[in-house]
Order: structure tokens, then C-alpha cells, then sequence
């Protein structure tokens, strides 16, 4: 399980608005993207700097390529980074306000506490 | 040596300036009550003529990262540019500078650290909405220094309730020490049972009611007592799974004093959260109204 990956990859998407765009319009390819170029970059250092052995499992791979919130946060993803990503991504196409917020936490009704441990 | 001219603690909500300027059908309908609430509260800071603000908060994952994740921070620097992209994109949070206060901040790192945290320190910091949403509820002019101390509540391992107990005792003392004839703030914000990212997120209050209840008691009689009795790392996932934010308003009420009883509280019950307000007036007297 690599669920500090998971949480990068979240959290180096959200925050540059060309790869909300990206990932909103081509999940698969921008997941399959980042896991070849980016995943192994340390945040502040040169490239050249790289780890060597950062990737994501075939389920964690597939819950990001398909858009599966539910999937992800049943995997430990943060619930932070997973809900201010997927605000950007999908609120939008909701009429009303907080109804995309809303339908996050009706598809996570069958949680009750203790949730998938977040820690990484 | 420097006063301590307020300790305030509150909660901090990012969607406060949006709701407080939204005119016509935009306007939600419980902004005025909202609006006239921070307004009174922004009042006890004012009575309170500080000269600096010692500011604590959490970085929302922004610049901490998990390759490199402080448990405590301080900043020290001449300025702090503030608010991020992805707080424009979902709050419409404005960019921002605050000045610095490095003087305050260097006697904040050296006296904690002699005194026992191992605090880390950052000298380029770009604060996020932990820190601006109390500058535009308190102090909107954003006109005076600021020194930014930094918790996480939000990575796992996090550190002992008891630990921002004792972090927020120590500020206090070492505020009280600081030699200079500066009046300072101590002002903190963090959350009440809160859920982001899970299945009681965004309902018609927050998702635990009665912890909000318990806690505002324990806040606005700094019942230290209490609410250590009762938190611990592991209960903190039932009332909601971001209520570890609670653990700043317990460093808040170290800061205030163990049973020192808040000179004025305030809450309001909004959608998906309770907001709770809290100040205090270690000198007394007349500003406190008493």
C-alpha cells in the first residue's frame, strides 16, 4: 500500500490549476502521466534528486484513474486532500451549493467511525 | 516586559468572507447574524489595543508537506505573503502580505526551545487561511506584525493533546517575559466537531452536537481539567474526522490560563459546523469590563 503516494499525487494535483483540468478531463492518462514523471520527484529538490521507488498499487491506480472517491478514502487517502481536490473537480456540475459536497457524503453513508486509517 | 493585552481563541470558517460580501440572492440567509457576531467579536480585539499578533494555526497541507512535516513551527521573517490558489478556487480568499514581527518571533523560538519543544522554524512561510480568516474577522486592515506558530492537526502521528496544552502555557509565559513594552495578542483558531472528506460532512449542523456543547463549556471556563480527561488522539476521530483542530483551542486555553474564565464568549450554530468565540483579558480592569 503506497498511500503517501496517493495523497501526492492529490496534493501536487490540487494545487496547479492546468492539472485540475487535466485530471478532471483525462483521469486514466494524467494518473498513468504523474506516476511516470512525477511520483518519484521530492518536493524541493532537483530533479536529478529523485527517489527511485515510489508507485501506486494496481487498486490504488485504478481508484485514481476512474475518479472512485470512495474507493480512495476506503485506501486511507486523506479525507483533506480527497475533498478539496474533488470540490474542484466535480462541484461545478451541481446546480445547487454544497450538493456535489453532499453526494460525497451520502456515497460514504455505509462509514461509521473507525474510518480507514489515514495515517501514512 | 510585554503585556498580554487579549488571548482570544476561535474557531475559523474560510467561508466567512464570502458569505459576509454576498449580496441579493447570493446572500445566505444567516450572514447578517454571521456579520453582526464577528463584528462584536472583532470589537474585543480592538478594546484590546494590541501592537502585534501572535498567531496560531495549521497549514492545510500548503507548503508543510509529508516528506517534511513539522509537529510544531514558528515562523520568523519580515513578512508572510498568505492564502493559496486552491483557497481563491473554493473560498475566494484573497491574496495577502502581513508583516512580520522577527524580533517576537526569535525570543518565541529560543525560549521554547530552552524550555523543552524542539520547535522548527521557517524563514520563508506562506501562511494559509488558519491565519488570514481570524485577520479578517479580528483585524481586516491587516495592519500589525504578526508572528505565525504553526500545529499539526492534520498528519498523523500528531502530537499529545497535553503537548498544546503546554505549548500554549509557554507562549503565555514567554509573552509575559518578552522584554519590550509591546501589547500583544495571543490569538488562535481551530475547530469543534468537524467532519471534511467523510460521510457526516456538510450537514445541517455540525456532527457532534453534544461534543460542541462539552467544549465550548470546557473552552469558555479553560476547564484544562475536562477536556484532558476526556480527548485523547484516538477519541478526537468520534465527533468528527477533523476535529483534531480542537487540539489548537486546547494550546489556546493553556494560553488563557487553567479555569480562567473567558471575559466573553460567543457561538453561532451554522451549517456543517458550530463557530464558538472566545476572549480573554489578563490584565482585567476596564478593558475586560470588570
Amino acid at each position: 500500500m503506497s498511500k503517501y503516494l496517493v495523497d501526492k499525487f492529490l496534493y501536487t494535483i490540487d494545487r496547479d490549476p492546468d492539472l485540475v483540468e487535466r485530471y478532471r478531463e483525462d483521469p486514466r492518462g494524467t494518473v498513468d502521466w504523474w506516476e511516470a514523471e512525477r511520483a518519484n520527484l521530492i518536493l524541493n529538490l532537483p530533479a536529478a534528486e529523485r527517489s527511485s521507488w515510489l508507485e501506486f498499487t494496481d487498486p490504488e491506480r485504478d481508484a485514481l484513474g476512474t475518479h472512485d472517491y470512495v474507493a480512495l478514502f476506503e485506501l486511507g487517502a486523506h479525507n483533506f486532500l480527497l475533498l478539496t481536490l474533488f470540490i474542484a473537480l466535480f462541484e461545478r456540475d451541481y446546480e445547487e451549493p454544497l450538493a456535489f459536497q453532499r453526494e460525497f457524503a451520502a456515497r460514504l453513508s455505509h462509514w461509521s467511525v473507525p474510518y480507514p486509517d489515514i495515517a501514512t | 516586559m510585554a503585556t498580554v493585552a487579549a488571548v482570544i481563541a476561535s474557531t475559523h470558517h474560510p467561508f466567512y468572507l464570502r458569505a459576509s460580501t454576498a449580496t441579493g440572492d447570493d446572500r445566505p440567509p444567516f450572514a447578517d447574524e454571521w456579520v453582526a457576531k464577528i463584528e462584536a467579536f472583532r470589537e474585543t480585539l480592538t478594546r484590546a489595543r494590541p501592537d502585534v499578533l501572535v498567531m496560531v494555526g495549521s497549514d492545510h497541507f500548503h507548503q508543510l508537506w509529508l516528506d517534511n512535516m513539522p509537529q510544531f513551527l514558528i515562523g520568523k521573517a519580515p513578512f508572510y505573503d498568505a492564502n493559496y490558489y486552491n483557497e481563491e478556487r473554493e473560498f475566494g480568499l484573497p491574496r495577502m502580505s502581513l508583516r512580520g514581527d522577527e524580533e517576537l518571533s526569535a525570543h518565541l523560538l529560543r525560549g521554547g526551545i530552552d524550555e523543552g519543544f524542539d520547535l522548527a522554524f521557517s524563514n520563508e512561510l506562506r501562511v494559509d487561511h488558519s491565519i488570514t480568516c481570524p485577520i479578517i474577522t479580528l483585524r481586516p486592515q491587516a495592519d500589525l506584525p504578526i508572528v505565525p506558530v504553526y500545529t499539526n492537526i492534520f498528519a498523523p502521528p500528531m502530537p499529545q493533546p497535553k503537548r498544546f496544552v503546554e505549548l500554549g502555557q509557554a507562549l503565555r509565559r514567554l509573552v509575559e517575559a518578552w522584554p519590550s513594552d509591546q501589547r500583544v495578542a495571543i490569538i488562535g483558531t481551530g475547530h469543534l466537531s468537524l467532519e471534511l472528506g467523510g460521510p457526516r460532512q456538510f450537514g445541517p449542523h455540525g456532527p457532534d452536537p453534544e461534543f460542541d456543547r462539552k467544549a465550548v463549556e470546557w473552552i469558555a471556563t479553560a476547564d484544562l481539567k475536562s477536556s484532558l480527561a476526556e480527548v485523547s488522539l484516538d477519541s478526537l476521530w468520534q465527533p468528527g474526522n477533523a476535529t483534531h483542530g480542537f487540539m489548537d483551542f486546547m494550546l489556546m486555553m493553556g494560553a488563557a490560563g487553567e479555569n480562567v474564565r473567558a471575559d466573553y464568549v460567543d457561538s453561532l450554530d451554522l451549517f456543517h459546523t458550530m463557530e464558538a468565540y472566545f476572549t480573554w483579558y489578563p490584565e482585567g480592569g476596564e478593558v475586560a469590563g470588570r
